[in-house]
């Protein structure tokens, strides 16, 4: 993966409207073939670059290349990239095979081949036999399909996905998450996803982007992006972070000791501390699950704290737990599987906390 | 008993509230519309005895007037005028509409309306007069030709079809403006952003996105201009001299100057029946572009 050849690059992409700086300096490279997102809040510039991609906003500075070519002076419909529109923007005077076949116009083959071809892409994306309907009639998860469908039958480098699932009902999007997964692995285009929802993200991208205010604060894979966010700010959007204020006693050796609230002494490797603070403070953060509440006869792999459960919140397949470690005066959030025969905790019981110094990431 | 109860639960019931709100509108329209309209009607069917109508059945005053070449030549005449009107009107219409909806900011946009209903703000006969002085024999346009020494004896533009053309479009093109704009308006812009991404160009976008999307609107547009316009009466008057009559004049020539009531009833349920054939044909041609953007 890491040796395919670069399909868009991003050399310092700034954008403004008026006096508002809305992209500050992208610099960024996503490769052929893998399945980007580009992740953050609203407002956070994220569409902005994908309409960058697109060719439906200019830029006020650097440059946009789009496999080697230099993309300044190129419209949005001479660009080998192909976009599904958030609204999906089906046409609604023209049937689903009108939409599936609006780009073939100018392409080559007699009327046949191309009407093969539309048929070929609706039974792609599961819409085999709809093509004579009207396409105002669609329900929202059709009309996705068939902006889908639209898009891939021009067979474009890039395909560009505007937060595609946001208006579909839970069961419907996760089931289109694997779905367009699937559909990338199957033609291998380059696919580059915008999304505020940091679980889809993660569920579906091989890299993730995630972006605050005209910046990209880290570009990861979703492992390292969940399991060493590189900033505070990245920990807080993705998933639930703990963190307990924490104080640099020294470095040595590749290796960092601290003082945290709550635990302790601790000594982690240099590779863990690489997060950066906004506001100047230390602390320590750390993952629900990388902590585990222990029962009586149990004992700790690594380190234990006790504590005194503070809030219990069931979830069926999971138990979350607000521990108050002893010692400090905010709870902490762990997550447990409800493992067979194990009973779930009342509120005020006093508990031990098992936890290891190499899930822990610094901050400063 | 039954009877009774039925009639209360009736007048509970929604429909007759809404039945009552809509009954005074209802009453005027049958009062001054459908009764005047129904007597020339029932009146084109009678004998003529001048100065009085005979009641009595007869298809005479149709036969009369088809067979007239007056009234042919005279219908064809207002349908080429309004059909010249209603072509002008709508395409100096459409590009007003599309700047206002697509090139105007959101703010001024209601400014823009604005001034397009200022014509409204004079009466429609006083802007039909303003015609004359503009295109009259000393008019504003002869005067500045003069002055300028471009001729030497003023041009004659009025008493003629292209006066009462320029003169009509002039006075409906807001009509045609409104629901051209509206239509444009309810336009998803996503959809145009849709057509240059999948490899059109702006010009072709517009061809297969913009104008069909549009449709409604202009249809909307050709039938408010086309079905007054053949029936005016006051333009051809003023502007036209009495020398280009259209078939409004025919009519009131008919009616009132001959007296001849129910021939000028036939005239007049004649020019409508083919109005209505018109429009129908029209909307039947356009009828793929109808109701589909929910």
């Amino acid at each position: 993966m890491t040796n395919r050849p670069t399909m868009i690059e991003f050399q310092e992409v700034h954008k403004y409207y008026g006096d508002y700086h809305a992209l500050r300096g992208i610099t960024a490279s996503i490769r052929a073939g893998e399945f980007f997102s580009l992740l953050g809040p609203s407002g956070c510039g994220k569409t902005t670059l994908l309409r960058t991609i697109a060719g439906f906003e200019d830029i006020s500075s650097g440059a946009v290349m789009i496999d080697g070519k230099h993309m300044e002076h190129v419209p949005a419909n001479q660009r080998p990239t192909n976009m599904v529109f958030q609204s999906y923007a089906i046409f609604p005077h023209l049937t689903v095979e009108q939409n599936v076949g609006f780009g073939l116009r100018r392409a080559a083959g007699t009327p046949a081949e191309k009407a093969r071809r539309v048929e070929e892409a609706l039974e792609m994306v599961g819409l085999k036999g709809y093509g004579r309907r009207a396409a105002h009639a669609l329900s929202g998860g059709q009309r996705q399909r068939v902006a889908l469908a639209r898009a891939l039958i021009l067979k474009p480098k890039v395909l560009l996905l505007d937060e595609p699932l946001s208006a579909l009902d839970k069961k419907m999007r996760e089931q289109m998450q694997v779905e367009l997964i699937k559909l990338q692995r199957q033609v291998g285009i380059t696919f580059v996803l915008v999304t505020h929802d940091q679980e889809e993200a993660l569920v579906m991208s091989d890299r993730i982007a995630v972006m605050f205010e005209g910046e990209i604060l880290q570009l990861a894979d979703p492992e390292t992006l969940y399991r060493r966010p590189n900033s505070r700010r990245v920990a807080e959007f993705i998933g639930v972070m703990n963190f307990l204020p924490a104080s640099v006693l020294g470095e040595s050796g590749g290796h960092v000791q601290l003082e945290v609230a709550g635990l302790g002494r601790v000594d982690i490797e240099a590779a863990q501390g690489s997060g950066r603070a906004t506001d100047g403070t230390v602390s320590v953060g750390f993952r629900p699950e990388t902590l585990t509440i222990l029962y009586e006869g149990q004992t700790a792999m690594d380190r234990e704290t006790p504590g005194t459960v503070d809030e219990v919140v069931y979830y069926g397949d999971m138990t979350y737990y607000d521990v108050r470690l002893d010692g400090v005066d905010r709870v902490v959030r762990i997550s447990m599987r409800n493992v067979f025969g194990r009973p779930v905790l009342d509120i005020g019981t006093r508990t031990r906390v098992a936890w290891s110094a190499g899930a822990l990431v610094l901050f400063r | 008993m039954a009877k009774a109860t039925r009639w209360r639960r009736f007048t509970r019931s929604e429909a007759f509230s809404g039945y009552a709100l809509v009954s005074p509108t209802a009453l005027y329209a049958l009062l001054m519309l459908a009764a005047p309209l129904a007597t020339i009607v029932a009146f084109s069917f009678f004998k003529d005895g001048y100065l009085t109508v005979i009641r009595e059945f007869t298809l005479q005053n149709y036969v009369d007037t088809w067979a007239d070449p007056v009234f042919r030549a005279i219908l064809l005449r207002s349908l080429f005028v309004s059909g010249m009107v209603t072509l002008t009107t709508v395409l100096i219409a459409f590009p007003i509409a599309y700047y206002i909806s697509f090139n105007v900011s959101r703010e001024m946009k209601s400014r823009w309306l604005f001034l397009i209903t200022i014509p409204f703000w004079t009466s429609y006969l006083i802007r039909v007069f303003l015609w004359k002085v503009i295109l009259g024999y000393n008019g504003v346009i002869n005067s500045g030709l003069d002055i300028l020494g471009l001729i030497d004896q003023p041009l004659n533009m009025l008493n003629n079809v292209q006066a009462i053309v320029v003169t009509l479009a002039h006075a409906y093109a807001p009509f045609a403006i409104l629901p051209i704009f509206v239509a444009l308006e309810k336009i998803d812009r996503s959809l145009l952003e849709a057509g240059q991404d999948l490899g059109e160009s702006r010009l072709m976008t517009f061809w297969r996105v913009t104008l069909p999307l549009a449709m409604p609107g202009v249809v909307a547009a050709v039938l408010i201009v086309f079905i007054p316009t053949i029936g005016d009466y006051v333009t051809p008057q003023l502007i036209g001299g009495g020398k280009v009559p259209m078939v409004a004049n025919l009519i009131q020539a008919r009616m009132l100057d001959l007296d001849n009531k129910p021939m000028g009833s036939a005239i007049a349920v004649s020019a409508m029946a083919i109005v209505t054939l018109v429009s129908l044909a029209f909307l039947l041609v356009n009828r793929r572009f109808l109701g589909v953007q929910k």
